[in-house]
């Protein structure tokens, strides 16, 4: 099932798709960064992807681009999962928001902003969403020391 | 005449807020104009915490997501190892079999706590002290397996920590059999009962296209008239050998979502039942010893033994390189755990998908024009807790 999502969305879109992977069973697709919303509403309206599960930042300091956007969807029709990256680079870390395709991307896409530092073009409220509202510095990077800012490492054992 | 509205302040310590969640309240007279929910107040960074720990560190951080139900939480981490390591076909059965009623007791304990504060919110105590009693004897059944009350740690990447006890069995099957006749206490004083119809009749509208788009799950999304439910449709520890039903309500109401939640654990029972019928005595622990602590005995009397338990637990295990989403259904809606292993001892990037965040997005439009009290009655129908939310 998910192969043939794979390619309807090649055959739709050519070049956007950059690639697709299987892992144990989960089908990964990674698309351009700047035609995410087309994309998502395709696979919205044409694939049936009505339930978006999760929506996060990944970041893999070290590798360029940096950061990952990864969309969880799900089939509520035929029970299907799929994932769809995008990948975002550490100069401009922003992506179009996807909250006008699922409304629930709106407070992912707060999170992911809070304490990832990935922006969301066209957000309806884009703000910190767990950290508070003057907090500098976005804590799930992992240049973002576990400690916390300007704080002697911890001595003890951690793992 | 001039009018304006007023803006009040509701949490983020108020007993109805269900924990540490700020309402932002903007009033005309008794009318809702608009709500802003604040989160965070919990936020204790969990998702960077497991990126330094091994993976089996990280189990007893999921029990403090949602603490009323810690084993669900378990479960969904285990699982998504499990996927992650390719083990998910070697769990053996009877493990599985306990998984099934643990998860099913601790959604009854989810339940529990949700319908007495519910209740207790919209002005219904005495459902409060009803639904405690029956919590306790669940909390006592936790504390006897797993040692704790609350934070239970109890399931292992590849099983469980421990077999169950000797006559727990007996206990868990006389609790379930006496449940169903605690449930009809709780409709007799419910159901039928005016007031509780008045206050949860129309109440926090919700419809099944618009629960979709915001990401509503579990009961919610069920109280909506969408069927579905991850035990049935992405089944996961052999749920497809257990007999239930999957109860669903079109209103999309408060009442519809009680109705749901009820008869769910009416079918929690069911499964419980049916999973003490099938328990055998077997393995509780997959054979893969790169990944498993050795039985205790081998570790107090063999040095190879003791030489296994030090590797696993100083090195841990090293999964390849490789990501997966694994999405179970909790007793408030679909709980994900997302992993991204860059093939070292620790996960490189956990990302939890907590059921009572999305829910609680739906917040502001489902009290959108209708009275302040009405806002308390649907945050309890949401079931939402703060652990979860916040992290």
């Amino acid at each position: 099932m998910s192969k043939q999502v794979v390619e309807k969305l090649k055959s739709n879109f050519g070049t956007l798709v950059l690639s697709d992977a299987e892992y144990r069973g989960e089908t990964t697709v990674t698309v351009e960064r700047s035609e995410i919303v087309k994309i998502c509403t395709f696979l919205r309206d044409d694939c049936g992807y009505n339930f978006l599960s999760d929506l996060c930042g990944v970041d893999y300091l070290g590798r360029t681009p940096r950061f990952e956007v990864v969309y969880n969807m799900y089939n509520l029709t035929d029970k299907t999962r799929l994932r769809v990256k995008v990948l975002v680079d550490e100069q401009s870390p922003c992506v179009d928001t996807v909250s006008g395709v699922w409304s629930t991307a709106n407070w992912h896409e707060r999170e992911c902003w809070d304490l990832m530092g990935i922006s969301f073009n066209n957000h309806p409220d884009l703000r910190r969403i767990l950290m508070p509202a003057d907090w500098v510095g976005f804590p799930l990077r992992k240049d973002y020391p576990l400690q916390g800012p300007d704080r002697e490492p911890y001595q003890g054992r951690l793992s | 005449m001039a009018t304006e509205t007023m803006t009040i302040n509701m949490g983020p310590q108020h007993p109805s807020t269900h924990g540490v969640l700020q309402l932002i309240l903007e009033l005309d007279g008794e009318i809702v104009v608009k709500a802003t929910p604040h989160i965070g107040f919990l936020h204790r960074g969990t998702e960077k915490l497991s990126e330094y720990r091994t993976y089996h560190q990280v189990i007893p951080l999921t029990d403090r997501l949602d603490y009323l139900a810690p084993m669900s939480n378990n479960l969904g981490y285990v699982l998504a190892v499990e996927k992650l390591l390719g083990i998910t076909d070697l769990i053996p059965a009877r493990a599985n079999n306990i998984r099934v009623i643990m998860a099913e007791l601790t959604r009854l304990k989810s339940h529990l706590v949700w319908l007495a504060t519910h209740a207790l919110d919209i002005g219904a105590m005495t459902v409060f002290l009803y639904a405690f009693r029956e919590r306790e004897e669940i909390v006592d059944i936790y504390e006897k397996v797993s040692g704790a009350r609350m934070t239970s740690n109890y399931f292992r990447v590849g099983g469980l920590s421990d077999d169950l006890p000797d006559g727990l069995e007996a206990i868990i099957r006389k609790f379930a059999e006496d449940m169903t006749g605690h449930l009809e206490t709780y409709e007799g004083l419910l159901t039928g009962n005016k007031i509780w119809q008045k206050r949860t009749m129309d109440v926090g509208y919700i419809s099944g296209q618009d629960a979709i788009d915001i990401g509503l799950s579990g009961a919610a999304l069920r109280g909506s008239g969408v069927d579905w439910d991850l035990r049935r449709d992405a089944p996961y520890c052999n749920y497809d050998e257990y007999d239930f039903e999957v109860p669903v309500r079109t209103e999309g109401d408060t009442f519809a979502r009680y109705k749901v939640r009820l008869d769910e654990m009416r079918q929690s029972i069911r499964i419980i039942l049916q999973g003490l019928d099938k328990l055998k005595p077997g393995p509780i622990l997959a054979d893969c010893p790169q990944v498993c602590l050795p039985a205790k005995k081998d570790v107090v009397n063999t040095i190879e033994g003791l030489i296994h338990h030090f590797k696993i637990v100083t090195e841990g295990f090293k999964p390849e390189a490789g990501e997966v989403y694994v999405g179970i259904e909790a007793p408030k809606g679909e709980l994900g755990y997302y992993l991204v292993s860059d093939g070292s001892a620790k996960p490189y990037r956990m990302k939890v998908r907590p059921p009572s965040f999305v829910n609680l997005q739906a917040l502001p439009q489902m009290v959108e024009g209708v009275l302040l009290a009405d806002v308390i009655a649907t945050i309890g129908t949401l079931d939402i807790v703060l652990g979860e939310i916040d992290r």
